[in-house]
């Protein structure tokens, strides 16, 4: 039973957190059918916020807030500086110019800051441990599986049932029309990368307090993550990125779980190839996005 | 009203609008004819901010929109019902509308109005109101995307092709209700490869050719043209 129920929460956790990253990347794949690369940077972004911000006394919250609005503001930031001037160019100008944004700021840590691991500052409930049932967790499990329900639950109302988000599903669907009916192309956008840089933003917090430490290239493996997430889930649907982060945090906690000490060092090999098998039987991703979809 | 002169727009090398000119006055009904790949289309996308114009001037009562995003061409009064019938397969009927009154989301009460409105003109919508849009008939998506088009309140409606595919009846239908919004004073652009018809409802009519305007008159005088069926044909 306590297995069971430690099964469940790592499943949970794990999963909210992949969610969320997938949830982040999907939103602006959506609309502008492009990958943002520098995704990856904005979980850094907060990572050296709070990094930048734990000699200031602020209280810890003061500190996860600020992170989540600079997460936001280098989101805002990515639109203006990587895909706004080059929007109506070729794709792969874009591709170039959200890697080239997602180097520079991994560089700007680099020079600016350290390529050292820096001290994230966390609050003590992030290293208890509590028991449930007999299993043994660390709060911070619980935590990450409390805000993936709150944030999912959020996004899902905002896209639902407010103007703004059903705007945005319209323009992931059909973006000349819905310009057509009087949606603002930029407002649109710009929202899509500030919603994306808000989950980033959290999850970042979530992430880096697993690890306790924040480095240039932090944002590389949720990046990695929410990419194989999306692709599993299907690119384009909002309900396809959740179930993909899911699955894929039952793939990897399963094989954490069952395989011996000396399989685990390629369980990366067993994840991909349950993800090829996947996209095999489906090559769209477990679930197909709107019908029809454009560029701008 | 709105006023057209000297339009050209290209694709590329291509010039698919070369140069043509004509003039909407307020309550009239104007259809553009032509065959396949004679302009018409590609006219209407510019008018509506989707197309960039190559060369000319659009003017809406005195004030150029030729370079206009869509979404300032609506909010200047101009809908337009494009004939890829694009509703938004995966929200419901309710969104669909709620979103062509976008320009207007700060006026519920006035939206709420003119919806009840078209309910009253179209009754199957209202009766499939939480239902995707993508689950829709041929003929109810081409009524919604008509009625979304009319949330935006225009001035004047731009409707490309409201028939292509569809069945007789519901055509005839479609027919029906563009009289209704002729009669409430609505000032309308139709686009139609549907001679006969387009000419029973419009005031005055252009016929397109190879992205020049080749003959233009009352829907009567185009009617007795002898060599209609020949630019039809590209004969």
């Amino acid at each position: 039973m306590a297995f069971a129920i430690q099964f469940v929460i790592d499943v949970l956790s794990l999963g909210g957190a992949y969610a969320l990253m997938a949830l982040g990347l999907v939103i602006i794949y959506g609309i502008l059918r492009l990958v943002n690369f520098a995704y990856g940077e904005l979980i850094m972004v907060a990572g050296y916020t709070m990094f930048l911000a734990s000699g200031s006394g602020l209280p810890w919250i003061v500190m996860a807030v600020l992170a989540v609005g600079m997460a936001i503001v280098f989101g805002i930031l990515t639109d203006y500086v990587a895909f706004r001037p080059v929007r109506a160019k070729s794709v792969t100008a874009v591709l170039i110019t959200s890697f080239a944004f997602s180097n520079l700021l991994q560089n700007a840590a680099l020079l600016f800051i350290s390529p050292r691991p820096r001290n994230v500052p966390l609050p003590d409930i992030f290293s208890q441990t509590v028991s449930i049932g007999g299993a043994i967790t660390p709060v911070r499990n619980l935590i990450t599986i409390a805000a993936s329900i709150l944030l999912l639950a959020g996004v899902a109302f905002l896209m639902r049932r407010t103007t703004l988000g059903i705007a945005m599903r319209a323009a992931a669907t059909n973006f000349t029309m819905a310009r057509m009916l009087g949606v603002p192309a930029n407002l649109i956008i710009s929202s899509a990368f500030a919603l994306s840089g808000f989950l980033a933003g959290v999850v970042g917090i979530l992430w880096i307090g697993r690890i306790g430490t924040v480095v240039p290239g932090v944002g590389l493996e949720p990046l990695l993550v929410a990419f194989i997430a999306t692709v599993i889930g299907g690119m384009r649907s909002l309900p396809g990125a959740v179930v993909g982060g899911f699955l894929l945090a039952l793939i990897d906690t399963t094989l954490n779980y069952t395989l011996s000490q000396d399989l685990l060092k390629f369980r990366d090999a067993f994840t991909f190839s349950l993800v090829i098998l996947i996209l095999l039987w489906r090559p769209e991703g477990l679930i197909r996005g709107p019908a029809s979809g454009q560029r701008t | 009203m709105l006023d057209i002169a000297d339009l050209s727009v290209s694709y590329g090398a291509i010039r698919a609008v070369r140069g043509i000119s004509f003039t909407l006055r307020a309550g009239e009904l104007v259809s553009l004819l032509g065959a396949n790949g004679a302009g018409k289309s590609s006219t209407i996308k510019c008018i509506a901010g989707a197309l960039k114009a190559s060369g000319g001037s659009i003017t809406l009562e005195g004030k150029a929109i030729t370079s206009a995003s869509p979404e300032q061409v609506v909010r200047a009064g101009l809908a337009t019902v494009p004939e890829t019938r694009d509703v938004f397969p995966d929200l419901t009927v309710a969104e669909n509308l709620m979103l062509g009154a976008y320009i207007h989301r700060r006026d519920p009460a006035g939206n709420r109005e003119n919806l009840e409105k078209l309910n009253a003109l179209f009754p199957r919508l209202a009766e499939r109101s939480s239902q995707p849009a993508g689950t829709l008939s041929g003929g109810e998506q081409q009524m919604l995307v008509i009625a979304r088009a009319l949330m935006s309140r225009p001035r004047i409606l731009l409707l490309d092709e409201p028939s292509l595919g569809l069945a007789p009846s519901i055509v005839e239908r479609i027919f029906e209700m563009i009289e209704t919004l002729k009669k409430s004073g609505l000032t309308i652009l139709l686009v139609e490869q549907n001679v006969n018809q387009a000419l029973a409802v419009a005031d005055r009519a252009f016929v397109m050719r190879l992205g020049a305007i080749v003959a233009s008159g009352t829907a009567e005088e185009i009617r007795s043209t002898s060599d209609l069926s020949a630019h039809y044909l590209g004969g």
